[in-house]
Parts: C-alpha cells; sequence; structure tokens
C-alpha cells in the first residue's frame, strides 16, 4: 500500500514539473475565414500549418496549440475575438492580422495586457511609429513601403502623369501616401472608394478614360482587384493605359485572371521566386500540400510561426521570460522567406523591394517572377517616430 | 469636368439603376402582394450568380448559360418558397425578418459547400468582353451596354405583364388589397408562389448581368440587398413603376456622387479633406435621399392605388 502511494506521489511530481518545463505554446490567429476575403485566411492557416509541419509540430520541447479566430473582416469582430484569445484562451501570442482596420482595433486588447502580438500583414503607419511597443512586431512590412518603392519604378519609366485609385480605409491611405511621397510627377487624378461595400468601379473608371493619364496606380486587395482588373478590361483601358499595382495581383486572383494580368507589374517584399533555400522549400513544400502557389500571405504567415520559434526555443520553452523571448525576436534569427534581415528599432522588418510581373510558369500557372530589386535594406519612414531603442 | 465624361456617367448611373430595378422589382412585389419582408432576396441574386457560373461552364457558352439560367432561378424561387416561406406568411415581420436572415446565412454556408470559398468567374464571349465605340467617341464597355438593353427590355415585358394579363390584374389587385383578392375566390397561394417564382427570376437576372463585372462570390447579395430596400422605400412599396423610378434615381445619384462630389468638394475645403469626406458623403447621399422621401412622402413616390 506504501509502495504504491510513493509510486503516486513520485509519479505526480514527474507529471506537474514535466508541464512546468514545458509549457504548451498557445498562438492566437487572427483572420478572416469566411465570406469573399475568406480564401486570404484559408491561404494563411495552410502555411501556419506548413511551418507547424516543418517544425514537427513542436517548438523546442514544447506543444503548440493554434487558436484560429475569424474577423468576418470587420474591425469590431476582429476586437470581440482579439479579446476572447487574450482573457479566457490566455494564449502567448496574438498574430494573424490581414487588414489594417482590423489590427488597429484590436491592438489596445493586447500590447502591455501580456501576450506579444505578431501582425503577419497589417502594417499600417502608427504601429510602426508613434504607437510601436516593444510586444509588437511583425513579418510583413509597414504599408507605406511598398509603394514607395511603386513610386520610385514609376520615376525610372518616366511616367509623368499618374492617376491613383484606392480603397477609402487605413491601409488604402497609407499606400496612396506611400507613392505620393516617392513620385516625381503629377498626380492627375486620385479616387479613394467606400471600402468594402464598392465593387463597380464604372464612374471611376470614366473618369481615368477622361484624365487620359501616362498611368494608373491602383491598391485593391483581395476580391477587389480581381474585379478590378476585369473593370479595367471590359473599359478597354487595358491596352491604352499601363496599369501598375500592390497587393492587387496575387496567387488566388491570379489563376482566376490568367491573361487579364499577364505581364503586369507590381512591387512587394517577397516573390515565390525569391533566391534563398527556405523561400524555396517553402514554395516548393506549399503547392504539394494544397496544390496552389502561396500568397505573400501565406509567406508572411509561416514568418510569424518561424520568428515565434526561434524566441520560444531561446528561452527553453520559458514562456514566462517574455525579455528572453523580445531579445530573441529583435534578432530576428529564423529562417525567412525573404532571406536574412535585420528588425529596426520599431520591431518592423528593414528588407529589400522588388518589382515584380505576372508571367506563364513552366506548366502554364501563372504567377510572378522577379524583375529586378527596387530598395535594398528599406526601413519604413514611420520608424523615426518610434521611440523605443535597443 | 467635360460633357463626354458627363455622358458616360449618365451611361453608368442608368446601368446601376437598371441592376437595381430588377431586385427592386421583385423584392417590391414580394413585400407589396405577399407581405412578406424577404432578407433572403440577396441570396437569389447569388444563386443567380453561381447558377450562371456553373452552366456556362457545363454547356461552354454564356448564352446557353443565361437561357439555363433564367428558369433555374424560377424554380429554385417556387421552392424555397413552398418548403420555407410559405409557413411565415401568418407570422409577424419580425419573425419574417428573422426567419429569411438564417436563410442568407444557410444559402452562404450552402454555397461555401457546393462550390467552395473561393468565387467563381463567368468568362464573357470576345463580343461582350471589351468596349465599343459609341457615338461622339464615346467609348463604352459592351457587357454594360448589354445590361442596359436587357433590363429596359424587362423593364418592358413586366409593364406589358402586370398591366396586360390577368395575371398581371391580380397582382396589381393582391398588390392594393389583399383581402379582397382571397376572397373574391382567387387562389391566393398559387399567386403567390407565382410572384415569388418570379421575384426569383429576376433577383437571378439580376445577379447572372453583374457576375460578369463583378465576381461570383459568397454573400455578393448583401451589399446590394440594402440599397435594394432603400429603392422600394423610394419608389412606393409594392409599385413596380416607383421601383423603376427609384432606383433610376439611385443610380443617377451615386453614380454623379462618386464621380463629381470630389471635385465639388474641392472648391470648398482643401484637397486632402475632399479626399477623405466625399466618398463618405456620396455613399451617404441615397439614404439622405430615402430620409426626406420618408419625411414628405412616406408612402413613397408611387405607391400602389388604394394603399
Amino acid at each position: 500500500m506504501r509502495k504504491l502511494f510513493l509510486w503516486t506521489v513520485s509519479l505526480g511530481v514527474l507529471i506537474i514539473s514535466q508541464a512546468a518545463m514545458a509549457d504548451t505554446v498557445k498562438i492566437g490567429f487572427v483572420t478572416t475565414l469566411t465570406g469573399g476575403a475568406g480564401a486570404i485566411g484559408n491561404d494563411m492557416r495552410d502555411a501556419v500549418e506548413l511551418a507547424l509541419d516543418h517544425l514537427g509540430r513542436k517548438m523546442g520541447s514544447s506543444d503548440v496549440k493554434m487558436f484560429y479566430e475569424d474577423d468576418t473582416f470587420k474591425p469590431d469582430v476582429g476586437k470581440q475575438k482579439t479579446e476572447k484569445l487574450v482573457k479566457k484562451d490566455k494564449v502567448h501570442f496574438v498574430t494573424g492580422y490581414i487588414w489594417s482596420h482590423v489590427l488597429l482595433a484590436s491592438r489596445n486588447s493586447v500590447v502591455g495586457k501580456g501576450p506579444f502580438m505578431i501582425t503577419s500583414n497589417a502594417g499600417p503607419g502608427p504601429v510602426a511609429g508613434k504607437l510601436c511597443h516593444e510586444d509588437f512586431f511583425s513579418t510583413s512590412w509597414q504599408n507605406d513601403q511598398t509603394t514607395m518603392a511603386m513610386g520610385e519604378v514609376l520615376n525610372q519609366l518616366g511616367i509623368k502623369n499618374l492617376y491613383i485609385m484606392a480603397p477609402n480605409y487605413a491601409a488604402g491611405k497609407s499606400m496612396v501616401a506611400g507613392v505620393s511621397r516617392t513620385f516625381k510627377g503629377n498626380i492627375v487624378g486620385k479616387d479613394m472608394t467606400k471600402f468594402p461595400a464598392q465593387l463597380d468601379f464604372s464612374a471611376e473608371l470614366a473618369k481615368v478614360r477622361a484624365a487620359n493619364p501616362d498611368a494608373v496606380f491602383v491598391f485593391y486587395p483581395g476580391k477587389h482587384g480581381m474585379q478590378f482588373f476585369k473593370q479595367y478590361s471590359q473599359a478597354g483601358l487595358k491596352g491604352s493605359v499601363p496599369l501598375y499595382s500592390a497587393f492587387t495581383v496575387d496567387s488566388l486572383s491570379l489563376p482566376r485572371l490568367k491573361d487579364l494580368a499577364s505581364g503586369s507589374l507590381m512591387t512587394q517584399f517577397w516573390a515565390p521566386d525569391l533566391d534563398n533555400p527556405v523561400n524555396k522549400r517553402f514554395v516548393a513544400d506549399y503547392r504539394k500540400k494544397t496544390g496552389r502557389y502561396p500568397t505573400f500571405y501565406a509567406a508572411q504567415s509561416y514568418d510569424t510561426i518561424m520568428l515565434i520559434n526561434s524566441a520560444v526555443t531561446a528561452v527553453g520553452g520559458d514562456l514566462s521570460n517574455k525579455s528572453g523571448m523580445r531579445a530573441a525576436m529583435r534578432k530576428a534569427d529564423f529562417p525567412s522567406i525573404r532571406g536574412p534581415f535585420k528588425y529596426g528599432n520599431n520591431h518592423f522588418p528593414i528588407q529589400n523591394f522588388y518589382l515584380r510581373k505576372v508571367i506563364k510558369d513552366s506548366e502554364g500557372n501563372f504567377t510572378t517572377s522577379i524583375e529586378k530589386t527596387v530598395y535594398t535594406n528599406h526601413q519604413d519612414p514611420y520608424a523615426k517616430d518610434c521611440k523605443m531603442s535597443w | 469636368m467635360n460633357w463626354i465624361l458627363l455622358l458616360e456617367q449618365t451611361l453608368n448611373g442608368l446601368q446601376l439603376g437598371i441592376l437595381l430595378f430588377l431586385l427592386a422589382a421583385g423584392l417590391t412585389l414580394i413585400f407589396g402582394i405577399m407581405d412578406l419582408i424577404n432578407l433572403a432576396h440577396g441570396s437569389l441574386y447569388m444563386m443567380g450568380a453561381y447558377f450562371a457560373a456553373t452552366f456556362t461552364q457545363w454547356t461552354n457558352s454564356f448564352f446557353l448559360g443565361v437561357l439555363l439560367t433564367l428558369p433555374a432561378c424560377m424554380l429554385f424561387g417556387i421552392i424555397v418558397e413552398s418548403i420555407a416561406l410559405r409557413k411565415l406568411y401568418t407570422r409577424s415581420h419580425l419573425d419574417q425578418v428573422l426567419a429569411t436572415f438564417g436563410l442568407i446565412l444557410f444559402f452562404n454556408e450552402l454555397v461555401r459547400l457546393i462550390w467552395g470559398p473561393i468565387g467563381l468567374d463567368i468568362p464573357l464571349p470576345d463580343i461582350l468582353n471589351g468596349s465599343v465605340e459609341l457615338f461622339f467617341g464615346i467609348r463604352y464597355p459592351a457587357f454594360r451596354l448589354v445590361i442596359i438593353f436587357a433590363g429596359i427590355t424587362v423593364a418592358l415585358l413586366l409593364y406589358l405583364l402586370v398591366s396586360r394579363t390577368k395575371i398581371g390584374m391580380l397582382i396589381r389587385a393582391g398588390a392594393s388589397n389583399r383581402q379582397m383578392v382571397s376572397a373574391l375566390g382567387v387562389n391566393i397561394n398559387l399567386l403567390y408562389t407565382i410572384v415569388f417564382g418570379l421575384g426569383s427570376a429576376l433577383a437571378g437576372l439580376a445577379g447572372l448581368m453583374a457576375a460578369p463585372i463583378m465576381t461570383v462570390e459568397i454573400g455578393m447579395g448583401e451589399g446590394i440587398l440594402i440599397v435594394t430596400f432603400v429603392v422600394i422605400v423610394i419608389g412606393g412599396v409594392g409599385s413596380i413603376r416607383g421601383a423603376f423610378v427609384a432606383a433610376l434615381l439611385v443610380g443617377f445619384i451615386d453614380t454623379v456622387g462618386r464621380s463629381f462630389l470630389p471635385d465639388i468638394l474641392g472648391l470648398f475645403v482643401s484637397n486632402d479633406v475632399a479626399d477623405t469626406a466625399a466618398p463618405a458623403i456620396s455613399s451617404m447621399l441615397i439614404y439622405v435621399l430615402m430620409a426626406l422621401i420618408l419625411a414628405i412622402r412616406p408612402q413613397g413616390l408611387f405607391p400602389p392605388k388604394g394603399v
């Protein structure tokens, strides 16, 4: 009897000490899983699962538990889901976030409340500048950067008169601010359309035709991008006014746009053919797993998990050691799909931006390929407003 | 501002108005005659688009796809009416709103199960997939012209159906005084089914015409449904003529607001403010119009006779 008691106690101690040594890493992932934008969230989830597969479903010796939440493309819902993750599920990391307005609404429910917040896509100016925080990281970019690169490209192409269209929300304004910052010619027209309600751009396209610019630049993420390209072509503008874009054509829309987007130029920090071993493995395994080319959303989500893994392994699974995890993440010492990079003082990547072109691969699939490097080690313009230094 | 642009925007407004009319005509008939608030009308629009995408794929022809879609939508509407909605006629409007809202969720998930979360596309035949030169050097997308002509044709046919046929007579009578029609021995259930099927076919037609411009997506009918309700409130519930006038009015106001408001506002305030405020104000305009109509003429512009 006594022997049995001793056995039980020692077994119990063993279990408890095991649990103390390796807490389960709980990661919340807020994205859009339903509605027209649900395909994006789906893509991000596939990438997260692929990253976990690559890690053997463990970070160091710790188990990983994912909490996927659907923001339904609405800031209020995103905030509620974020609060649920922080208060009820007590996650250690809150990640995901496609949309800038959802991220901005949710930010205060996470930072300063315990968990780390890592954006896997949205990069509105405030969180990179004045609102930067020691618990906030990005594995994507700041919104302005990509379109600043586009402004440079347009200068190099000798574009004098530019027409700009973007949706009227946080990210749309950042994107327009970015291209306006670097583009040296005239902006002859600008339309900010209602988002996400407006899907018919007939009135704006009529204005484009009347303004007769040298080029049109648009930012229309998700389904809006596809509809814009279709209508641009139907309006007969495709052949006559060149169209440049950012975050508008992606691996989800390309198989449907096909020739409509053929030859289309855009700027981005990454492309499926970016030449580094991490990216090659990611793209190949992602295509094997899903049968699709990964989107940039997927690539950034893969990096989010790898960044968390670098933090968790650096502290040996001791999730209470936040300063240790923060120091590890600041090193950006993980296999990234963009190749090695450094974090700026505001925890946004300092990274390259490329010009991408829509091409057909050897199997006849539409994808994008890097034409040239526009910016090398580019830091976002809001970093100087961030008081944090380390 | 040049007059070619103005003309082009007029066509854009007309095209949007026609699309709204097709939705509003069905909704106003169902509301006016059956006294049913059908929030799922947008789902019928979505089903029209999905049917068209599927049939176009099967038959490899856009025109055959369109021909198959219309009866399919009508049939679909009749099935929905007899299975789900028939039980709601005697219930309060609040119950109807709740039940038809449930239908929206049901149809969205149904579409996700059958067609998947990523939307579909309807490839247009080459002849429709570009722009054509109209008079005075105005270029206009060919398919949008087709929408305008098809919509006007349907509006005429609907007018003839309602004002010249026996069914139309019953529909008009039903819109004016439902109890009297059934008291006179008309099979009101059959009339309801016909009206709902007709409304469903009109919504499906709107869906299939919107689909090649936009894309076929889950929940595509929800945004446009709200505007459709605005149209029938402005036009007068139950009145097809009212729906037609109000749809064109809303189409024009929305288009003109979107296209010229930033410039007009730019005259008074700084450009930055105008850029931000104009989209917000232009999307409010139709609701302002609705509020004005409700204040001055609560029964709508053209209420059916006898209401």
